[in-house]
């Protein structure tokens, strides 16, 4: 593997940029693993990385249908922060949060983080007590946090309808100074490059069509390139969880929605913070391209079709054109949706199964981009030892029938 | 947009109706007596299936009746409309 670096780009760039080296290797796939990974999102790459890295374990396949980085990798809006309220999520979000700030110099791959922090809007005043409460929570576990007055927040957000007349007028919010946006690709990339690096095969273009399962243990995969055998397995598919894990005969505590996003034309740069609102489900950053990327609730039916309703598109739009009216006068230049894995608690499920050899990363929901770090590494772990990372423990599947839920849907009004 | 056929007002848009989810999920009938297992399948576990799903709408900008459907999840074609006490009907076309 090339070591990226300035002195680099010179050389190549004098030799006209003709003598970069592959990325990533081209694998072709082999009858046998030591372990096998599907999906070559965020997640699955991470996990095959830290298999590699952190346990030896390189005799290791990703698995995509599509290309990488094509679901939900490179359909999210990148934000990466850790304001959660249980401490159960705010120690794994932090440390997701931790690696993003590290991934570049860890990987040898400028992923363009840039954390410009997450301010999160309160529109009422029985909403500005929730965020007190909620803030605390997150500064005791010695999170950086702030609460922000009106006054503070108009000086954050100039282009903010500040009107005391505005449809949501703003009361205040809380900072996440240490939060902030990457470029998704890179972050996929990246782990891809590193994997294969370390000798983990990525096929692209192999889609997974049955688990071979004998006396409750996982022997192998039946993909669309021939079958493998293996005696450990993983599943990283978001949206399709609940269609994988039916192959194991396993149903999951899971709904697939379409969660949509859209970008305007570019701008100069007028819009510093991502800025979020629970209550009215909108949120708005700016990329490094200049666009205004937007993105909202999630639609509010099951669904498989990546794509995003219209009702569901207006009522963001609406939103935002009603918090910033400078913005209705912009061009649309892409909206897309994918497909995200909701559970009843919106916490995670990184756990064991009753298969044994078969482990699962799921029910990330509408937020599963910032935890690729923490969740590639602590499902590696998951899968090396046979026993969950101390990280994940409260995010097994057990909890539901043990009643040990972590409704950070409730407690945080989780945004995205 | 999907467009919905309330059985009780006609063909009116989605954005007057509800989704409630999954349809025809059975309580145990005596809950005191069922493990955790099977208490926590009823309340959280969902078919969630890529392709024909049966689940529940409600118009809640009208007539504010329940109903059943059956959509494609990947189309969100809508195959049959039936009434809430009314077992699924068999349905051809769709992914299942």
């Amino acid at each position: 593997m090339e070591k990226y670096s300035a002195f680099g780009l010179l050389r190549h760039a004098l030799s006209g940029h003709r003598r970069w080296p592959q990325v990533w290797r081209s694998a072709e796939l082999k009858p046998n693993y030591d372990a096998v990974v599907i999906g070559g999102g965020g997640h699955g790459l991470a996990t095959a990385y830290y298999l590699a890295k952190e346990h030896g374990i390189t005799n290791v396949a990703v698995l995509e249908k599509g290309w990488l980085g094509g679901g939900n990798t490179g359909r999210n809006t990148a934000v990466s922060r850790s304001n959660y309220f249980y401490p159960e999520s705010t120690r794994f979000f932090e440390h997701s949060l931790k690696r993003f700030e590290t991934m570049g110099r860890d990987l040898n791959y400028n992923i363009m983080f840039t954390q410009g922090g997450v301010l999160s809007l309160a529109f009422s005043r029985h909403e500005m007590e929730i965020f007190r409460r909620w803030a605390t929570a997150i500064q005791v576990q010695g999170v950086d946090c702030r609460v922000m007055g009106r006054e503070e927040v108009s000086e954050a957000v100039p282009l903010l309808n500040m009107s005391p007349h505005a449809r949501y007028r703003v009361y205040g919010g809380f900072m996440q100074q240490r939060g902030g946006i990457s470029r998704h690709d890179a972050v996929a990339w990246a782990y891809a490059r590193a994997a294969s690096s370390l000798g983990v095969d990525i096929i692209q273009n192999c889609e997974v069509t049955g688990l071979n399962i004998s006396d409750g243990a996982v022997r192998g995969v039946q993909t669309t390139l021939g079958t493998i055998r293996t005696s450990k397995l993983a599943m990283a598919v978001a949206g399709h969880s609940s269609v994988v894990a039916g192959m194991a005969g396993i149903k999951l505590p899971i709904v697939s929605q379409c969660l949509q996003a859209m970008v305007s034309e570019p701008i100069k740069p007028c819009f510093d913070h991502v800025v979020m609102s629970p209550q009215v489900h909108c949120y708005v950053s700016q990329s490094d391209r200049g666009e205004l990327v937007i993105g909202g609730g999630a639609d509010t039916h099951p669904s498989y079709g990546q794509r995003g309703n219209l009702p569901t598109t207006e009522s963001v739009l609406n939103a935002v054109t009603e918090m910033y009216p400078a913005f209705s006068r912009l061009k649309l230049m892409r909206q897309w949706g994918g497909i995200v894995d909701i559970t009843p608690d919106a916490s995670p499920i990184v756990s064991k199964t009753p298969v044994n050899g078969f482990y699962i990363s799921a029910g990330w929901g509408t937020g599963g981009y910032k935890a690729i770090p923490a969740g590639g590494e602590t499902l590696a772990y998951t899968m090396a030892h046979d026993r969950a990372h101390p990280l994940v423990e409260p995010f097994s599947l057990a909890r539901f029938a043990q009643g040990r839920l972590v409704d950070e849907s409730a407690a945080a009004g989780v945004a995205h | 947009m999907i467009r919905i056929e309330c059985p009780w007002c006609g063909l009116r848009s989605e954005s007057e109706f509800t989704c409630g989810g999954q349809s025809h999920i059975v309580r145990p009938e005596n809950p005191a007596e069922v493990s955790d297992e099977i208490w926590a399948e009823y309340l959280y576990q969902r078919e969630n299936p890529r392709g024909l799903h049966r689940e529940r709408w409600r118009h809640t900008y009208g007539c504010r009746q329940w109903f059943n459907v059956i959509r494609d999840t990947v189309t969100h074609e809508i195959l049959a409309v039936y009434h809430m006490t009314d077992s699924a009907p068999e349905v051809s076309g769709g992914r299942e």
